[in-house]
């Protein structure tokens, strides 16, 4: 992508970037400050204690890449099986600010109904998955679900996209799964968010090879490299593999490079992070880089940039006031049953 | 013409194909080679593209079966042994178990394990998991002992909106015969009075049925009546029929393949205790395998799980009390 200095005296007689990647930059971005925002929040309120009562994972650093994906799915005809940094690609896909607190705060009313809580949320009717703790087991699940659409003849260009990082890959599951998604040349995007840590574990003790993207040749499939913390290449490196998976490509691996900028949870001060890494070349925020460009660009002002951090935090304020004022579980309301087939629930014998 | 308790499965997922075109199988080997143990055979040629050969990845064939039930999908995975469905485990505890709970949506995924010991088959291809997965809220663990319940169980798995674990046993794969399936009896929840008596109720469920109704014609030798009740399914367990028999007979021994620790006998005996403990004149028995892996050689093996000597025995010493 070239970049045009916003006082630049070459004249531009038409845009260097085209308006719809612009467009979708700046929609992309105003998802990551949503969910920046946002997760700022849930920090403050995990800080604060008292309202949110497990832990809190944040995203940042990760915004780009997360949402870069998310932006190129259409909700409702795509499989989503985002992970622990995902708020962006969340927000991105479509999943609404509610949906995030109320699963934070254990609220009745959200999709979880207090019965899991903060990242393990979803809607897995709407091709939205809820992740479980366990890494990589997810894969084969966003796989099963494009398996039974094609078989249902209800495939048509559909896709899946689900997410790991560094650590991840280490799993038995995660291997599995991409295999057997390899072998039956499903349309899946694997982005693999390599932060560079795995809760405390640095790559030299996680992997082997060269480059994780080393590996997509292993499994048969395509895999790219791209600078996690460049949105604009985020986008172009999504964008041109959702079309290859959209038009039978099968499975695409796509590795971001970056930093995290938190620790695994607000519990963690990330303090095994030596400072050389801190202040090295992967350390950049990808939301300050793309308001750079935004500003470099001349796509929008310093004061409309403000409009927008006033707007998201409004809209996450408003989420939190109104959640707050929500049902918590009832443990006497609660239908504890584990089965959908009440006939089949075993009689409470401890009851 | 008689029908065995393997074909009787191969019969009851050919019925499922047909009728439910949301009905997939999925495992190793299934489709062109029919499995390891033909419970597929021939289906991939009568049902083409709907019988697929999976890479050897348990963990990968649960995972892609629980995605391919929320989009609306009733797959049928078929786990080349019972022992290898560890390596699935998480998949089908975490995932398949944990999913309507959680997030409201039904997961009707059918697992089925081929169970339990044979001679000669070692540690590794003679397990029984149905107590692990029974521990684990969300799934339904069903144990047929006959060939009726082979086929009508896993009918009615297939059915359930819910993961189901289809126990099938091995030893009675091809030992098991039936002159034909007759009507559907039981749903599945529902325990069997497979033989009335008075004297002491053996409460079993599988393979292990034929053994206690063995040793329980050997016990009417010396003029005992020995009720047997098949479980059909471990979880959920018929805890009315039990009690209903110890009440008859007021003694009782729980009876099952499985390790010792623990386990489904462990769960027969604590009800009939907490619930039924007026009932008893003798303390509750349980008889298990012994607590060591399964051993290969078939004289270690015959020793290894109870027999019908060793089931006869424990009745003695029942009613002897």
């Amino acid at each position: 992508m070239g970049r045009v200095a916003p006082n630049s005296l070459i004249p531009r007689a038409e845009p260097v970037v085209p308006t719809d990647f612009r467009a979708q930059f700046l929609q992309t971005y105003q998802h990551m400050l949503l969910s920046r925002v946002l997760e700022e929040k849930l920090g403050a309120l995990y800080r604060a204690g008292g309202r949110i009562v497990g832990g809190v994972y944040l995203g940042k650093g990760q915004e780009a890449f997360s949402a870069a994906l998310g932006a190129q799915l259409q909700k409702g005809k795509d499989l989503y099986g985002p992970l622990i940094r995902d708020q962006a690609g969340r927000i991105a896909f479509g999943e609404p600010v509610l949906d995030c607190v109320r699963t934070y705060l254990g609220a009745v009313t959200g999709p979880m109904r207090g019965r899991d809580g903060n990242i393990h949320r979803g809607r897995p009717r709407d091709g939205y998955m809820a992740m479980i703790s366990h890494l990589g087991s997810l894969l084969s699940v966003v796989a099963g679900g494009l398996f039974a659409k094609r078989l249902a003849g209800k495939l048509h260009d559909a896709i899946g996209a689900t997410s790991i990082g560094d650590g991840g890959t280490s799993t038995g599951a995660f291997h599995e799964g991409l295999n057997m998604a390899a072998v039956e040349k499903l349309p899946l995007i694997v982005s693999v968010a390599n932060n560079q840590y795995a809760y405390s574990t640095p790559n030299s003790r996680q992997y082997a090879c060269e480059n994780l993207v080393d590996r997509a040749a292993g499994y048969g499939i395509t895999g790219v490299s791209v600078d996690a913390t460049d949105l604009g290449a985020c986008l172009e490196v999504f964008r041109a593999a959702v079309q290859r998976a959209r038009s039978g490509g099968g499975p695409q691996m796509i590795v971001g490079t970056l930093l995290r900028l938190a620790g695994h949870g607000e519990h963690d001060d990330a303090s095994y992070v030596p400072d050389l890494a801190r202040k090295g070349p992967l350390s950049g925020d990808c939301l300050g880089i793309a308001e750079r460009r935004i500003i470099d660009e001349a796509w929008m002002s310093e004061r409309d940039l403000k409009e927008l951090l006033t707007e998201s935090r409004n809209k996450v304020d408003q989420a939190v006031a109104k959640v707050s004022k929500e049902p918590t579980p009832d443990p006497f309301k609660d239908n504890w049953q584990a089965l959908s087939c009440a006939d089949l629930v075993e009689g409470q014998h401890e009851a | 013409m008689s029908i065995t308790y393997l074909e009787a499965i191969r019969e009851a997922q050919y019925e499922a194909l047909r009728h439910n075109p949301a009905v997939f199988l999925y495992g190793q080997d299934i489709d062109t080679f029919g499995g390891a143990f033909k419970a597929t055979k021939n289906l991939g040629k009568e049902f083409p593209g709907r019988v697929f050969d999976s890479p050897i990845s348990e963990d990968a064939m649960v995972g892609m079966a629980v995605g391919a039930a929320i989009e609306g999908a009733r797959p049928i995975v078929e786990m080349q042994f019972a022992d290898f469905s560890s390596v699935g485990f998480n998949q089908i505890v975490n995932q398949a178990a944990t999913l309507y709970w959680r997030t409201n949506t039904p997961c009707p995924i059918t697992i089925r394990l081929p169970s339990g010991g044979t001679a000669g088959s070692g540690p590794f291809h003679s397990q029984s998991m149905e107590a692990l997965y029974a521990h684990y809220p969300g799934l339904v663990i069903v144990t047929p002992a006959t060939v009726e319940d082979a086929y009508w169980m896993l009918l009615d798995s297939i059915a359930i909106d819910d993961p189901v674990i289809f126990c099938e046993h091995k030893f009675l794969y091809y030992h098991l015969k039936s002159d034909e399936i007759g009507p559907r009896t039981l749903p599945v929840g529902k325990a069997r009075i497979a033989r009335p008596g008075r004297h002491a109720t053996i409460v079993t469920y599988s393979a292990m049925v034929h053994e206690a109704l063995r040793a329980a014609e050997e016990l009417q030798l010396d003029g005992y009546s020995i009720e047997v009740v098949d479980l059909r399914s471990v979880k959920p367990m018929d805890t009315d029929t039990i009690l209903a028999s110890v009440a008859r007979t007021g003694r009782l021994l729980a009876l099952g393949e499985a390790f010792p620790w623990g386990g489904v006998t462990a769960e027969i005996v604590s009800r009939v205790a907490t619930e039924g403990f007026h009932l008893l004149d003798a303390p509750p028995m349980r008889l298990n395998s012994k607590d060591t892996p399964i051993p290969y050689h078939p004289n270690l093996w015959k020793a290894h799980r109870p027999t019908i000597a060793t089931i006869a025995a424990a009745l003695r010493r029942l009613l002897r009390y």
